[in-house]
């Protein structure tokens, strides 16, 4: 009787922590890179870039973006190891302007993404306007692919 | 201030500290030689902390120099060797090695620094507090200056490195940093609570304040050394408001001075100020350099490449 009720509570422990488990992982999908965009407040998502499309404004922010992100994120912003790629769908299509200008003023301190509020703000819509410049990792390897058959 | 009387140094103590002096700068400068660089977030200040945190995963190197002449004592230059490093987002942890030099007496290394910033909101606001907690082990030839507190005056600084040297200091020093940033402008004011952990010491007290902005908001186009938007200028404010015993800037000494700061691009931060003494207690100048090299992604030196 005692040995039933003991391995009884060891599967009952191994269902708990495989719930538990399971619970973390799904709690770790859910928290992954683009949760932020839901903390984005609407004055933010609605803002527009100044400079947006603006040659002068990308040049420099691709100054900027060489200076201060391309470490992490990579000279062609695909990403490297665990930090994001910036041509991504999510922040090519899915953030406007404002959330990417949001997330480069406050960060994601909690996922390793730094405040780079000390950037001046105009600063700040030049790299989001090189950033956007870039387009989506899938349409760049279209076009190489669709230039090396040229080729 | 109470002085105490130890021994004397060596020659053979001494050889030694140059020695690791020597070594140390080598080191630095090698990094310097080796690494790729990348400019800083950090405002244009010597003593002010802003909210700006080291990125995580980058090594900031820096040298930071103050020499001035104090009534009836030597002309001295102290030096601060500091290695900043970004540990997360909101956590930023510092070592520093402390030495200094002073005309017609000795040069020698007057202890180590290990303080660390916590940012405890998560998100940007008006106003942006950050925790700072250090812990100092220092004897009191230091002449780095890297805050006031307490009844400091400059009569500390003209006291010979021999007798200096043997007061040796163990504080913990707290402080809270509140910064803001706003069309460019960074406005930032710590206040500052330091204790002799040994000692029955009082509670000694202090402030900075800076303000600084870039000369221009936005990046040029073109690549280029001096345009505007590689240099900050602003202006600096700080001093002691006594302990426990006896509170007030009065019997202590209080400094302002502007400050500028220069980008290198692909190089190094060259940071200069002079700073002016405002009352009798104060050096009447100090002249602020600093030089620093930050190191992008240090930590990924030592992970296997996929």
């Amino acid at each position: 009787m005692m040995r039933m009720t003991k391995t009884k509570v060891d599967r009952q422990a191994r269902q708990f922590r495989a719930a538990v488990l399971a619970c973390a992982l799904i709690g770790c999908m859910a928290l992954a890179d683009g949760s932020w965009l839901k903390k984005v407040p609407a004055d933010y998502h609605s803002r527009t870039n100044p400079y947006a499309g603006q040659a002068d404004a990308i040049a420099g922010g691709g100054k900027l973006f060489a200076d201060h992100c391309a470490k992490c994120h990579g000279a062609d912003a695909l990403g490297t190891g665990k930090k994001p790629s910036l041509r991504s769908d999510r922040v090519q299509r899915e953030a406007t302007e404002g959330d990417i200008f949001w997330l480069l003023k406050n960060g994601n301190l909690g996922k390793g993404m730094p405040t780079w509020s000390s950037i001046p703000e105009p600063s700040r819509w030049e790299i989001v306007a090189y950033v956007r410049s870039l387009g989506l990792a899938d349409a760049a390897a279209g076009a190489n692919s669709g230039e090396e058959k040229k080729q | 201030m109470r002085l105490g009387f130890g021994p004397i140094p060596t020659p053979a103590q001494i050889d030694r500290a140059h020695a690791v002096v020597r070594v140390l700068l080598a080191a630095s400068a090698l990094l310097f030689v080796l690494v790729t660089s990348a400019r800083a977030q950090e405002p244009p200040y010597f003593v002010t902390y802003s909210s700006a945190l080291e990125e995580p995963g980058n090594l900031e190197v820096s040298f930071k120099g103050t020499t001035g002449s104090p009534k009836n004592g030597n002309t001295f230059t102290g030096g601060a060797l500091e290695f900043e490093y970004g540990v997360k987002a909101w956590w930023t942890t510092e070592f520093y090695l402390d030495g200094q030099s002073t005309r017609n007496d000795s040069t020698l290394l007057t202890g180590f620094r290990w303080e660390n910033r916590f940012r405890p909101l998560m998100r940007e606001h008006w106003i942006n507090p950050v925790l700072y907690v250090e812990y100092e082990n220092l004897n009191q030839a230091s002449r780095s200056i890297l805050e006031v507190t307490g009844h400091q005056s400059q009569a500390d600084y003209a006291i010979p490195n021999q007798f200096a040297r043997a007061e040796i200091e163990r504080e913990m020093e707290l402080k809270l940093i509140l910064s803001s940033n706003f069309k460019g402008w960074n406005l930032s004011e710590n206040f500052i609570t330091e204790k002799d952990i040994n000692e029955s010491e009082p509670w000694e007290f202090g402030y900075a304040i800076g303000v600084s902005r870039p000369l221009s908001l936005l990046a040029s186009k073109r690549n280029c050394t001096f345009c505007r938007e590689n240099f900050s200028a602003g202006a600096e404010a700080y001093g002691g408001l006594g302990d426990t015993n006896g509170f007030g800037w009065k019997q202590t000494s209080q400094y302002l001075g502007p400050t500028v700061q220069f980008n290198i691009p692909k190089g190094p931060t060259l940071f200069f100020s002079p700073q002016f003494g405002l009352n009798a207690n104060s050096v009447p100048v100090l002249y602020r350099f600093s030089v620093s090299y930050e190191v992008q992604q240090i930590g990924s030196w030592f992970k296997r490449k996929q």
